[in-house]
């Protein structure tokens, strides 16, 4: 009852600040806490599959891309309105994870890692090479940001825009993760014969993670399209996915918190070193490594062990 | 006669793929590590090979030396990195990934942005002449190369004590070990040799391919897919796939530029839904 109790209070308090932020921020800060959103719905995307489902994936900025290049190509070349052409991204997105499942689904473990990063080199090549259509690695500037009636091209009404789309897609994974089908990911994370041997479809469910997976990542990919009205290769290279794996990483996969604190983090990394050094690959490179020797099970596996050792004493 | 040019061009190109598959391949094989530092190893080594031919001007100290540093940076990487992550693959994936960043970077920092190209050796600086066209002798020099260091990995695979070794360690490491083979070594020695190959890649492309920031990923992922195409852990998949990803992509950019990238993925998915292992991985 209490815990109830807490994580409504905790709700409670979340929205507020959410809501309080363009009143204390800059407008360069909104727009700085705008793209953490973006990147912690992203992570969390990636976190399903990999936090869950247990299968870590070298391609997720396919998906990421598809959305975002979905909303540019068909408002700025297929002439659609903004308001439609951002359910369709969604759609798209959630195509290619239904296209790229099967194949991807082949191989476990590093074979996954491979096949699915091909398969978003594949997606990134069109994007590179078929200038006509995508401007190539120019990318295509102008994308405009959804109407439904009210302007969002200031700063504060895109925020709040991201912020209560991030926050529904936020309680839609909750809702997934605590699904007996999200019981069944992780039971076939665990073991994989096993829950073949009680009955579960195992290809099926890992099929419908993918996919799931793919389309909330397709909206992380859509909505920051708009924010910088900017599409480009980039959105789609493997760096946008190895960024993607290290944010869940570095938060703590299995958990859908760690991973949003673990893209908030990086984001907010990258803007601040990059104002002090040119070096910011480097410094990513290093924590990277840092990291992986020091934190492999993330920051929230940092918390509990240290919750455990104060139990103990 | 172009048909021959471009068949050329792509075996030469296949062959130095081949350099790098065969020593991603094999530590895969091995260790079963997926290593992407390996792109920064050709990278790191093709520009240490510039350094040393603009201070000595001499193209084998070049490939000695860049082949004697990378081989000594990848035995560190492996034993005091890698290890710690034994058959763990996430965490040996991101931190081939953070020294893929990490070397990236310092090469921009040393060497700068600007693509920059080896010079041809004097002695293999002309060209045949056939009919109509000429084709450099620098270009038949690297298949050769790539040709004589295959030959040398099969006799050491299939003729060598270390060799035997290294094929019980791929069948089976916790046997090996059992029997008394010492893993632990075999796979520094596998990790450098690999490494020292891929650093042979790149002093060996500087004269043909300029060496450049982004030059990691892009042979990275070239050499990825010669690895799915082929089968992870097969020495003789590595050289088939090097050969048909590097003549597909030569002919990808003669006849399709704009979708010079996609002549190699499509195929590269093709093989993946008919043989998931690749044409000579274990099925």
């Amino acid at each position: 009852m209490t815990r109830r109790v807490g994580t409504v209070v905790a709700g409670i308090v979340t929205v507020a600040v959410f809501l309080v932020l363009p009143h204390v921020l800059t407008q360069y800060f909104l727009g700085l806490t705008t793209k953490m959103l973006i990147f912690a719905l992203f992570a969390m995307s990636l976190d399903l599959l990999l936090g869950y489902a247990g299968l870590a994936s070298l391609g997720h900025a396919a998906f990421f891309g598809v959305g975002a290049y979905a909303v540019g190509l068909l408002t700025l070349r297929a002439g659609l309105s903004s308001a439609l052409a951002f359910p369709l991204a969604l759609v798209a997105a959630a195509a290619t994870g239904a296209v790229f499942a099967p194949l991807a689904l082949r191989g476990r473990g590093s074979s996954f890692l491979m096949i699915t990063f091909a398969l978003a080199q594949v997606v990134w090549s069109i994007a590179f090479g078929w200038r006509d259509l995508t401007n190539g690695d120019d990318g295509m500037p102008g994308v405009p940001r959804p109407d439904f009636g009210w302007s969002l091209d200031d700063t504060t009404s895109f925020y709040y825009f991201a912020a209560a789309t991030v926050g529904v897609a936020a309680l839609l994974l909750t809702a997934i993760v605590r699904s007996p089908f999200g019981y069944a990911l992780k039971g076939i994370r665990d073991s994989e014969p096993r829950m073949q041997a009680l009955g579960y479809d195992v290809w099926l469910y890992q099929f419908v993670a993918f996919v799931l997976a793919g389309t909330f990542a397709g909206l992380a990919g859509a909505l920051y399209a708009y924010s910088n009205r900017f599409v480009s290769p980039d959105f789609l290279f493997v760096i946008q996915s190895a960024e993607a794996l290290i944010m869940v990483i570095l938060g703590g996969p299995g958990t859908l918190l760690g991973p949003a604190i673990g893209a908030a983090l990086i984001v907010f990394l990258e803007d601040f070193v990059s104002s002090l050094t040119e070096h910011w690959v480097m410094v990513l490179g290093f924590i990277y490594i840092v990291v992986t020797l020091f934190a492999p099970r993330g920051l929230i596996g940092l918390y509990v062990d240290f919750r455990q050792r104060q139990d103990e004493t | 006669m172009v048909w021959v040019i471009d068949t050329l061009n792509g075996i030469s190109f296949g062959m130095l793929l081949f350099l790098l598959a065969a020593g991603l391949s094999l530590i895969y094989g091995l260790m079963k590590i997926l290593n992407l530092t390996h792109g920064s190893f050709y990278l790191v080594g093709g520009y240490i090979g510039l350094s040393v031919v603009r201070l000595t001007g001499s193209f084998l100290l070049a490939l000695i030396v860049a082949a004697a540093i990378i081989a000594l940076v990848g035995a560190v990487i492996e034993r005091f990195f890698l290890r710690r992550f034994h058959l763990d693959e996430l965490p040996q994936t991101l931190l081939t990934f953070g020294f893929l960043f990490v070397f990236a970077d310092m090469c921009l920092w040393i060497w700068g942005g600007d693509p920059q190209m080896l010079s041809v050796p004097r002695p293999l600086a002309g060209s045949l002449s056939l009919g109509n066209y000429a084709y450099p002798y620098y270009r038949l020099f690297v298949i050769a190369v790539g040709l004589v260091i295959a030959g040398g990995l099969w006799w050491f695979q299939d003729h060598t004590r270390l060799g035997t070794m290294l094929r019980a360690g791929v069948d089976d490491a916790e046997i090996a070990r059992a029997v008394g083979i010492n893993v632990s070594l075999l796979f520094t020695l596998i990790f450098a040799a690999g490494a020292a190959l891929a650093a042979l890649g790149g002093v060996l492309a500087g004269p043909v391919l300029s060496l450049y920031p982004g030059g990691d990923f892009d042979t990275l992922i070239l050499a990825f897919v010669v690895v799915i195409v082929g089968g992870l852990g097969s020495l003789r998949g590595a050289l088939a796939g090097s050969l048909l990803v590097g003549i597909l992509d030569n002919f990808g950019k003669s006849f399709f530029p704009q979708f010079a990238l996609f002549t190699v993925f499509v195929p590269m998915a093709v093989i993946l839904v008919a043989r998931p292992r690749g044409l000579f991985g274990r099925q």
